[in-house]
């Protein structure tokens, strides 16, 4: 294996082995788990070896098939592109432990399909994260997207029409992302991103310059559900199988924000969007404000834990978005490194929901009192998650909204840092109204109870708790090692000049 | 005026073309039967589509797929030729919307199975109830 | 002043948190649960009390956990302010475990084995406070604190400890969070560090009136020091068992929370800076208007936890309306009347503790008569009252009396009439109870035989609490040496 192609190797083998588990799938239900998790461990263990190895030797491209650029296809493979890959490939293999057990349990006869789905979302994301071709993010979008529908069709109840609502507004988002490009090769003839970034400018820019910029950035804040254009995802991301929501839900805002960094600084520059246009910025800021507000606002109001938990994610998007648009380092630190972090984040809480809903089924409030007591392990996990979401040290959570706080000040946009601040008390009192009622056991509970008694633990099963305590885990140590994260690998991502 | 109306009629094809896209975007948004809203999309993207490829045309450009001797004559001009990089291009997109159609009828089929009824108001009446 | 990288305050810190899987794991036999929680308690005091000969030479360690922000590291500290603190609070907790044996088995509480674990992390998490080398560290570990007192805090899991839980995190975290971390972020911007400078780390970074929203900011986000108007969590965390109200909230966490601000004054914002700006008048009054109101409201309060607590409140205010003089004798008389009320305090809770055990009464009115059948109790009670007023020959006498001093050398009389008119107040709202404990004709159900002594093992813990109310007085030595270096510098 020459040490340039492992990458491919990462994006390739979930591809081929979603097929080959479709097949032989069919024939031995018990062969699905194994496959799956070795496939993934494979892409992990190559995403890791990429990563060190551009740690160590800085970034590279690659082309595809030896068609040279701009017209074949070229991958980038640097710094924030590793670090991605390695972030996704991470998370698909924790997650596919927890799902291996969820979904036996969910959908017993359809575990090949469903895992065939799922393979290919990982292999598109990992395209996503590596390819330097604006096309080509259309088409690596699509096929996450379709995949994802697919996979959130096969929930329960009305996850059918969930995901047909999911349907119309994704496509909306990649027809004008698609759109955009339209405009873009119209200008330029070409859709590789470094030649595009040459040749940008070169122009006259104008009406169609920008209009091609809107269009794609919109396409792109429809996919991440950036507010006011969130309506598909509380609903898709609620009704998805747990299987599906461990995978689905901490990656794909992610790496659509992912998407947004590299379209704004790999193809357009930082001086086009925020010198030539620069009422824009304002706008955008404050509406990632007003979004992380609404959010916040919205999650209060849900009875659920987990419609509580996507209109979180909404939230943590604002972020993302208004930390890259402040147009200054600590911004954008904070919004690479808060990339990661809410990918782990999300990780942690969506895998203890889905613990949580093995036994539980529902996840209303009512049904999870006394749960402290029932299942220590899951919500000792979910604590930590939660600190990390209020922003408590030493969880990474607290880390990536410092470096947001302190770009918001430094950019004098107060609302963000405003919004930030009311989202981190809203959190609080969010989970910690969860908590307390997890923590307070029913009054007949309390009469019988003394000062010995046996616990009645009914955890979930083992397979889906290891990843729950390696992500919560996880948590505290990327918060520990913020400081070699930054200095090592997000230093490089920042743009120059900020 | 004239320059105007000039412009208008000279770039006809990408008007008919946001008619189009402005069509098929109301019917995704507007309408209340799935099926309609399915067209919606489909019209969306064919406009999309059709754009892309209109713009590598070229009034009297020759196709260089059908008689590359006569097309890369004289070296290859850009004048001259219909670019075929858009279509090649498009040929994804349209595996895309056909993909994204195929996911759509599915799902389609199981609301009906599951509703009885395709009509999104109906849909969610029967889904609070 | 030289520090020397060691690795014995982090362990002084973890022995307490990796204590915690022992304690879980023997939860099926007690004796040996409890076993583990003294000699953890004991472990901690004598690493503690290692460090300290290093410390009273001029010299301390340091040792840093990881670099996670440009300029800032996770990184603890041992120097004279904080060993101070770490002595007192470990000392005390070795005594808490042992009454806490006797307090549970006693009421064969339910939950014991999470009481235990919480404790000990607490106390991971208080020592790590006093240890902390920057403010993020101290951050960190006093939210750590809030949280691992919440299990304590609402160990009865009725409908009225729920409330007090909210009100508890909802203060102490609204606070933090809402105060503190800005205040941090802000104070990060301006110069750059977090760290702990002896002088300050803001003179000449800011002008005066972004320093006065700091001190402002900070003084209400560590709400755990009581400050009026935030002072709220504290009457209502009195529903926790009383073990947990003795220490957490007569020295563990009420202290972290002075503690803190006494840090800021003297090793972020400076004295310099301070008096340079005259803001000393800040801290002096909103300490005066605490000290006296919540001596005030303590007399109306007829549940004598809930008076305790509102003691207890005006008491921390004393700290730092010390700090606040300025002055040499007043910042001393702040620092040691940190120790002097720790004791003393936890004197009457634990006396107040063992009523509850012996009698069942939690009600004044209702405890007349008590101190003759429980004497010891009761002359423990007396003596911690007599210190926690300040009368000679009890330690808290000498902190109220540098107090006075240290008042008259910055020349704000002011203070003076403050201090003496609520140890005044003190005295009214504390010795009717001993008057009537011991005076007073039985009230209902107190004259019977049923009603002795608390058990033995909360008997001696608070008996050595008050004894040393009395030795302090006698041999501050050690503690008046860590204070007189953190003054000096």
């Amino acid at each position: 294996m020459s040490a340039t192609n492992l990458h491919m190797y990462a994006l390739a083998t979930p591809l081929i082995g979603a097929f080959a588990v479709m097949v032989v799938g069919r024939f031995s239900r018990r062969a699905v788990a194994p496959m799956v998790l070795g496939i993934l461990s494979f892409s992990f263990a190559a995403a890791l070896a990429v990563f060190l190895q551009v740690l160590s030797g800085g970034g590279f491209r690659y082309v595809v098939g030896n068609w040279l650029a701009p017209y074949g296809i070229e991958l980038s493979v640097d710094h924030l592109g590793s670090l991605m890959q390695l972030l996704v490939s991470g998370v698909a293999l924790t997650a596919s432990v927890s799902a291996v057990k969820s979904v036996a349990k969910d959908l017993e006869e359809r575990q090949h399909l469903f895992f065939t789905l799922y393979l290919i979302l990982i292999a598109g994301l990992h395209g996503l994260v590596l390819t330097a071709d604006a096309f080509n993010v259309y088409v690596l979008l699509e096929i996450a997207s379709i995949t994802a529908y697919g996979l959130i069709a096969l929930g329960r109840g009305r996850a059918v029409v969930s995901s047909f609502n999911y349907v119309i507004m994704g496509s909306t988002g990649a027809c004008f992302y698609l759109l955009g490009i339209g405009y873009l090769y119209i200008l330029t003839g070409t859709l590789n991103m470094a030649d595009l970034a040459r040749i940008i400018p070169t122009l006259e820019s104008g009406a169609a310059l920008a209009t091609a910029f809107a269009f794609c950035i919109v396409g792109l804040w429809i996919k991440m559900a950036f507010f006011p254009l969130h309506v598909w995802l509380p609903n898709a991301y609620s009704d998805m199988p747990d299987g599906a929501a461990v995978l689905v839900a901490p990656l794909m805002t992610k790496v659509t924000i992912y998407l947004m960094i590299r379209f704004m600084f790999s193809i357009f520059s930082p001086a086009y969007e925020f010198i030539q246009h620069a009422g824009v910025q304002q706008i955008v800021v404050g509406v990632a404000a007003l979004g992380i507000v609404c959010a916040s606002a919205m999650a209060i109001a849900q009875k659920n834990l987990r419609r509580m938990l996507t209109y979180l994610i909404i939230a943590e998007v604002g972020y993302m978005v208004g930390g890259v648009w402040l147009a200054n380092a600590q911004g954008m630190t904070g919004a690479i490194l808060h990339i990661v972090n809410d990918a782990l984040m999300t990780l942690c809480l969506f895998l203890a929901v889905s613990a949580i809903a093995y036994h539980e089924g529902a996840l209303d409030f009512d049904r999870l009192r006394g749960l402290f007591r029932r299942m220590p392990v899951t919500m000792a996990a979910l604590v930590v998650a939660a600190l990390s979401m209020i922003g408590v040290p030493p969880t990474c959570g607290f880390f990536s909204k410092w470096y947001l706080l302190l770009g918001g000040i430094e950019a004098g946009q107060w609302l963000y840092v405003g919004a930030l601040i009311f989202s981190s008390l809203v959190n609080a009192v969010l989970f910690f109204r969860v908590i307390e009622i997890a923590y307070f056991r029913t009054p007949d509970e309390v009469a019988h109870g003394s000062g010995h008694e046996a616990l009645q633990v009914r955890e979930a099963p083992a397979a889906m708790l290891q990843p729950l305590v390696l992500a919560a885990a996880a948590l505290i140590g990327v918060g520990l090692a913020t400081g070699p994260l930054v200095q090592h690998v997000i230093r490089f991502a920042v743009p120059v000049g900020f | 005026m004239e320059a105007i109306l000039s412009e208008i009629i000279a770039k006809y094809n990408y008007w008919i073309y946001v008619v189009l896209m402005m069509v098929g975007f109301y019917a995704m948004i507007g309408k209340n039967n799935l099926v309609k809203k399915l067209l919606g999309m489909n019209i969306f993207q064919t406009a999309i589509i059709l754009m892309f490829i209109s713009s590598g045309v070229k009034k009297g450009g020759l196709i260089p797929v059908l008689d590359k001797q006569a097309a890369l004559e004289h070296g290859v001009n850009s004048a001259l030729i219909n670019n075929p990089v858009p279509h090649v291009l498009m040929l994804t997109a349209i595996v895309v919307s056909v993909s994204v159609t195929g996911v759509a009828l599915a799902l389609m089929q199981r609301i009906y199975r599951r509703y009885g009824t395709l009509e999104e108001n109906e849909i969610l009446e029967k889904i609070d109830r | 002043m030289n520090l020397e990288p060691s690795y014995w305050p982090l362990a002084a810190v973890l022995i307490s948190l990796l204590g915690v899987v022992p304690i879980l794991l023997s939860d099926r036999r007690p004796n040996l649960r409890e076993a583990w929680t003294v000699l953890i308690s004991l472990g901690k005091f004598t690493i503690i009390a290692a460090l300290l000969p290093a410390v009273l030479e001029g010299g301390g360690y340091r040792i840093t956990l990881a670099e996670v922000l440009p300029g800032v590291a996770i990184a603890l500290r041992v120097d004279a302010m904080g060993m101070y603190f770490a002595l007192v609070a470990s000392f005390l907790w070795i005594l808490t475990s042992i009454y806490s044996i006797g307090y549970m088995r006693a009421l064969d509480e339910h939950d014991q084995t999470r009481y235990y674990a919480s404790f000990a992390v607490a106390m991971s998490a208080t020592v790590g406070v006093a240890f902390s080398a920057n403010l993020l560290t101290l951050y960190l570990f006093y939210e750590m604190l809030s949280l691992s007192t919440y299990p304590l805090v609402t160990h009865k899991q009725d409908a009225e400890a729920r409330s007090a839980g909210r009100k508890y995190l909802t203060y102490l975290l609204g606070t933090s969070v809402a105060f503190t971390l800005p205040a941090m972020i802000l104070i990060y911007t301006l110069t750059g560090t977090l760290d702990f400078t002896a002088g300050g780390i803001l003179a000449g970074k800011a002008d005066a009136s972004t320093v006065s929203l700091l001190l402002v900011l900070l003084v209400f986000g560590f709400a755990k020091a009581a400050v009026m108007p935030f002072h709220g969590w504290l009457p209502a965390a009195m529903v926790a068992p009383t073990p947990v109200s003795s220490f957490l909230h007569g020295v563990a966490v009420v202290k972290v929370g002075v503690f803190s601000i006494l840090r800021m004054v003297f090793f972020v914002f400076g004295t310099g800076l301070l008096a340079d700006l005259n803001l000393g008048v800040v801290l002096t009054t909103l300490a005066s208007i605490t000290v006296l109101v919540a001596s005030l409201v303590a007399l109306t309060q007829d549940n004598l936890k809930r008076r305790l607590a509102y003691s207890t409140i005006g008491q921390l205010s004393y700290m730092i309306l010390g700090a606040g003089m300025l002055t040499a004798a007043g910042m001393t008389g702040g620092l040691l009347h940190l120790s002097m009320h720790a004791f003393g305090k936890i004197t009457l809770f634990l006396c107040a503790g063992a009523i509850y055990i012996a009698a069942h009464k939690s009600n004044i009115s209702e405890m007349d008569g008590l101190g003759r059948r429980m004497p010891v109790t009761y002359g423990a009670f007396f003596l911690a009252s007599l210190s926690i007023i300040g009368m000679p020959p009890l330690g808290g006498f000498l902190s109220k009396w540098s107090l006075v001093v240290g008042a008259i050398d910055g020349g704000q009389l002011l203070l003076v009439a403050v201090v003496l008119v609520s140890s005044m107040l003190n005295a009214a709202y504390f010795f009717p109870i001993v008057y009537r404990g011991f005076f007073a004709r039985a009230a209902d159900g107190n004259g019977g035989e049923e009603i002795r002594e608390a058990p033995l093992l909360c008997l001696i813990p608070l008996s050595i609490t008050a004894l040393f109310c009395l030795a302090l007085f006698l041999w501050p030595s050690v503690l008046l040496q860590l204070i007189q270096m953190v003054v000096s510098s």
